[in-house]
Formats: C-alpha cells, sequence, structure tokens
C-alpha cells in the first residue's frame, strides 16, 4: 500500500531523513518511532504530499508523490501533530467543508459526516465552535476530518500527544478500531503505545532507519539474551550485598550477577546464566538454602522501549540508557 | 472548479463570522459617508454661489459629486485592502491549516483564485454600501449612471489588483501583522508613484508614474473605460494570483 524508497530529505543545513526504505501492507498499523527531531514528521509530510523528497521515492496505492499527487491526495487522510482546525468553525461545519475539499457531494458528504462524528465520537460537540473544545476532543475532530473520505491511507503524527491518559485510552482504541478498513501510519515517541496498537514497527533515529519489524519479533529479539531478575530479602538483619552476590554466583549455570538495587532489607539482582529456565529452580533453593526471602522472580524486562534505546543509543552507557528508559516509562504513565 | 466555491464560501464565512468584516463595513460606510455629506454640501455651496453670481452654466453631478467620490473611494481603499488580505494566508500558516489544504485533492490555484475571489467580493461588498449613498443623487437630482457603472467596475479591477498583491505578500511570512504591514506599504507606495510625473517626464518617470495604481483609475472615475487601464488591471491581478502560486509552492520546497 505504502512503499518508500531510498527517500532523502535535505533542509537547507542539514538531511533530515537520509535514505530511508520500507513498505507497509495492507490493512497494517504501523508504528513510525523516533526520538524528537528523527524525521518521522519529515517522512510523513513526503507521504501526504506536502513535501517533495530531495530524493528517492515514495508512493501510495500505487501513485507516486511526485507524479500524480492529486490522487495520492485523494487516498491519504492526514492527521498533523496539531490538529489543523479553523477555531472559528463549528464541528459539523468544519467537517463538511472538508469533506468538500476531499470530493464529497450532497447526500453522501451528509452522510459521511454523520458518519464520522458518531465514529469519533464528536457527535455531543457538533454545534461547538471548534476553538472552545477540549484538546481530547480536538484531537478526535482531528481524526475525524481524516477518515472522512474513507482514504485507504491514514498517516497520523503523535495522535496522542497531550491528551490526559484516559483521552490517550480512548485515541488508542478509537485507532485500533479504524485498523481493519484502513492502513495506518502512526508516529510517536512514546513506545508502550507502539506495544499497545502497533503490528509492525518502524524505527528512524538521525534521519536513518534503524530498525523495520514486527513488535514480536522485536521483544523476542532482545529477550535472547535470558537473563532473570531476583529480589531477595532478610528476616533477620540487613543483607551484605557482596555476600548474597557471592552465594548466587555459585549457583550452577550462572554466569555473571548484577546488583541492580539494594535498599535496607532488600536486593535486587540480574542474574543470566546459560540457560534462562534451568536456572531458575536451582537459584530459588538457593535462596531458600541462605535463609532469604525470595520475593520476585521474574524475566527480565523485554519493553520495547529497551530495544529502542539499545538500538538508538550506543551502547557504551548502559547504566545512562537504564535510567532513561525508567525516566520514560514514568513519562508514559506506566 | 468546485473547489474554487468551496474554498471561497468558507473565506468569506470566516471573514463574515468574526467582527472583521463588519467592523470594515462599519467604517468604510461612516468614513464614505463622511466624503459624501462633505463633497455634497460643497457643491450645493457652489451651486447656491453661482446663482447668487447670476451664472447660467449648469453644473453637472457626474463631475462634481460623483467623480470625486469614487477617486476617495479608491484612495480609501488602500487603507482597507491591507486589512482584508493580510490573514488569508498567513492566518493558515499559522495554525497550521495549510497542511490540511495542501494535503487535501485541490489544486493550489484553486484555493488561491477561491481565497483571492472571497476578499474581491468582501470589497465589493464595501462597494455596495457605498452606492447606497449615490440613491439620494438620484431621488433629487439627474445623474448619468452609465459613468458611474464604469467607475464602479474601475474600483473593483482597482482593488482586485491590490488584493491580488496583498494575497501574495500573506503567504511569505505566518504573521498576519507583518503581512498587514508589507501590504499597506506596497499600496501606498503604488500610489504615490503617480507624484514624480507632476514634475519630471523623463521616461523612469513615465514608467513609475505608468506603474501605479490610480493613475489607471484616473479614466474609469471619468466614466472612461480604456483597455489600456484594463490591461494594467488585469496584468497586475494575473502577476499577484502567479506569485502567490510560486510561492506556495516553494513554501514546500523550503519549510
Amino acid at each position: 500500500m505504502i512503499a518508500v524508497r531510498n527517500l532523502t530529505k535535505k533542509y537547507a543545513h542539514n538531511v533530515a531523513v537520509d535514505r530511508i526504505s520500507f513498505e507497509v501492507a495492507k490493512g497494517q498499523i504501523v508504528g513510525f518511532l523516533g526520538p524528537n527531531g528523527a524525521g518521522k514528521t519529515t517522512t510523513m509530510r513526503v507521504l501526504t504530499c506536502f513535501l517533495p523528497p530531495t530524493s528517492g521515492s515514495a508512493s501510495v496505492a500505487g501513485f507516486d508523490v511526485l507524479e500524480q499527487p492529486i490522487e495520492v491526495k485523494r487516498r491519504i487522510g492526514y492527521l498533523p501533530e496539531t490538529p489543523p482546525l479553523y477555531l472559528e468553525m463549528r464541528t459539523s461545519e468544519y467537517l463538511t467543508f472538508v469533506g468538500k475539499i476531499k470530493g464529497l457531494r450532497g447526500a453522501e458528504l451528509a452522510k459521511r459526516v454523520n458518519y464520522v462524528l458518531e465514529r469519533c465520537a464528536v457527535a455531543d460537540v457538533k454545534d461547538r465552535v471548534l476553538g472552545k473544545l477540549s484538546k481530547g476532543y480536538r484531537q478526535r475532530v482531528g481524526l475525524a476530518q481524516a477518515i472522512i473520505h474513507n482514504p485507504d491511507v491514514l498517516i497520523l503524527d503523535e495522535p496522542t500527544a497531550g491528551l490526559d491518559p484516559k483521552q490517550i485510552n480512548e485515541t488508542r482504541d478509537l485507532i485500533k478500531s479504524l485498523a481493519g478498513d484502513h492502513t495506518i501510519i502512526l508516529s510517536t515517541h512514546i513506545l508502550p503505545e507502539v506495544e499497545q496498537t502497533c503490528q509492525q514497527v518502524i524505527i528512524i533515529n538521525k534521519g536513518k532507519l534503524v530498525a523495520t519489524d514486527s513488535v514480536n519479533n522485536l521483544q523476542n529479539r532482545a529477550r535472547g539474551a535470558g537473563s532473570v531478575l531476583v529480589e531477595i530479602a532478610s528476616r533477620n538483619g540487613p543483607l551484605d550485598p557482596a555476600a548474597a552476590k557471592n552465594r548466587l554466583e555459585l549457583v550452577l549455570g550462572v554466569t555473571r550477577v548484577l546488583p541492580r538495587t539494594s535498599r535496607a532489607n532488600f536486593l535486587t539482582f540480574e542474574i543470566e546464566g546459560k540457560n534462562d529456565l534451568a536456572i531458575r529452580g536451582d537459584l530459588v533453593r538457593a535462596i531458600v538454602a541462605a535463609g532469604w526471602d525470595l520475593n520476585e522472580l521474574r524475566t527480565a524486562s523485554v519493553s520495547l522501549e529497551e530495544i529502542f534505546l539499545q538500538l538508538t543509543n550506543p551502547p557504551t552507557d548502559n547504566s545512562e540508557s537504564k535510567q532513561n528508559s525508567a525516566t520514560d516509562r514514568a513519562a508514559a504513565g506506566v | 472548479m468546485r473547489n474554487i466555491g468551496t474554498i471561497c464560501q468558507k473565506e468569506l464565512r470566516s471573514y463574515f463570522v468574526s467582527p472583521i468584516a463588519y467592523l470594515l463595513l462599519a467604517m468604510f460606510a461612516v468614513i464614505f459617508a463622511f466624503f459624501f455629506w462633505n463633497v455634497l454640501g460643497y457643491f450645493v455651496y457652489l451651486g447656491m454661489e453661482s446663482q447668487m453670481r447670476g451664472e447660467m452654466f449648469p453644473m453637472n453631478l457626474n463631475e462634481e459629486v460623483i467623480r470625486p467620490l469614487v477617486s476617495n473611494v479608491s484612495v480609501i481603499s488602500l487603507f482597507f485592502i491591507p486589512i482584508i488580505t493580510m490573514r488569508l494566508f498567513a492566518e493558515e500558516k499559522r495554525n497550521g491549516t495549510i497542511e490540511l489544504l495542501v494535503t487535501s485533492p485541490v489544486h493550489d490555484f484553486e484555493v488561491i483564485f477561491g481565497k483571492w475571489l472571497a476578499s474581491l467580493i468582501l470589497y465589493a461588498s464595501f462597494l455596495f454600501l457605498t452606492a447606497l449613498n449615490f440613491i439620494w443623487l438620484f431621488k433629487y437630482g439627474n445623474p448619468d449612471w452609465k459613468p458611474m457603472a464604469v467607475a464602479y467596475l474601475g474600483l473593483l479591477f482597482q482593488a482586485g489588483a491590490l488584493l491580488a498583491i496583498g494575497t501574495f505578500i500573506s503567504t511569505l511570512t505566518r504573521n498576519q501583522i507583518i503581512a498587514g504591514a508589507a501590504t499597506f506599504g506596497i499600496c501606498l507606495l503604488l500610489w504615490v508613484l503617480e507624484w514624480v510625473a507632476g514634475y519630471e517626464s523623463a521616461t523612469w518617470a513615465q514608467v513609475l508614474a505608468y506603474l501605479s495604481v490610480l493613475t489607471h483609475f484616473d479614466s474609469f472615475s471619468k466614466g472612461l473605460l480604456s483597455s489600456k487601464d484594463v490591461v494594467y488591471y488585469v496584468s497586475a491581478i494575473v502577476l499577484g494570483l502567479f506569485l502567490t502560486a510560486r510561492s506556495m509552492e516553494s513554501l514546500r520546497w523550503r519549510s
């Protein structure tokens, strides 16, 4: 449905997108992932014919963005980062206007306006002036505007940015429910969003394509290391971290023990073993034999965030990236 | 082509849904009414004076009232046109709605022409208000309506040209005030250019005078429809809209 080949976009002083190639099949939801300034918006603007590519090509539904922009535009619904609303218009009036410039007329137009009003849950504000709507409503009107002409492809630039958690969930659900009829590309820098909504991920950083894969594959890729997190506690007095570490290292099959956090009576270790499954039993027995409590034992986290950070950051400063991922997670409200 | 209508309608709505249109209409009406009262008062004064002196040659409403009045309108317009055009593209650029227009299956020229047409229609509604005053002349006098119609046509041509230039300037910035101020500057410049012709008759002065919008309005105000002036205004309109189209295109290459 979407094919991008060696796409490059240069501005006067920098290269925003550098030889990116990817394809998106019909009906998929693809997450377009990257830190701020990675080139997500630029790529989307090329796909929507807002910006011409410097070199390379992009096509939507078989139409090239440079050769047949009008055909491409007919098949694309686009929600820019800030919804393009005429703030002095009323909701239904605005949607009618957008429907008209997208080529709808008469009964068909009225039908589609009513449909998107319901679909995006903005029917209750259809006579309100857009400038007076809350951010969540504006975003949904923006989505309604993007799907009004029933486009094959939906391009959504950070559709959940600036919404509160409830609105974020509603918007994600809405996007997911649109997936059947439309091919969707959504950009974001919030990783759980991709895990929750998308089937396919395209990660870019500094204008370069870093990875393109399914969400499952990417998660599996990072799981390969097979490390385990354990949290132990002592019933009588503080634990000696060094002693605990030494004891755990003695367990058969353990190759490395990394202290993670230590708080009064709790110690957390990340333990790497030759074989993830085999060491767990021995670990538990060793911990119990030593007279400690086992509070937690789980597979070390494999969120997309860590994969993302691994892929976008040089792996040298590991500790810092771990910290970043923790703050990111807090910021994303997870 | 239908898109031109859609865009034009949208622009007109946003003029009339905000106070801008009404404010401009009211100001234009008041200023014109003042001029009308003034010119008419002078006309009556002249009439009484010539009667007292026993002069018998007839006084002409078209020459003595309508002509100075439409000339005044053409000058007042210079002040109003920047306010009409400044928002056309600058506002869309600031609000990001330009992205909606550009990524919709409409051609650039449809957007540009639609917007320009809306601004011209708004200006025409100003003229309609001024024309209402002239009803009194027809009620109590006997002016010829044909030169008046030509004068109004000239006003529309002149405004069309300036509006096209204003539309172009509005694409250059996302700041309405800058767009308005720059358009105002250019309007003034195009007005005063003709002043050089007053003392200088060299070719360059003639060229400058030719470029002035108001020189070309002169014959219209007399009720003369000269093809030379029509050509000037039409080419100014085409140039303005053409530059707008180029600027809209370059917006994409640059942004």
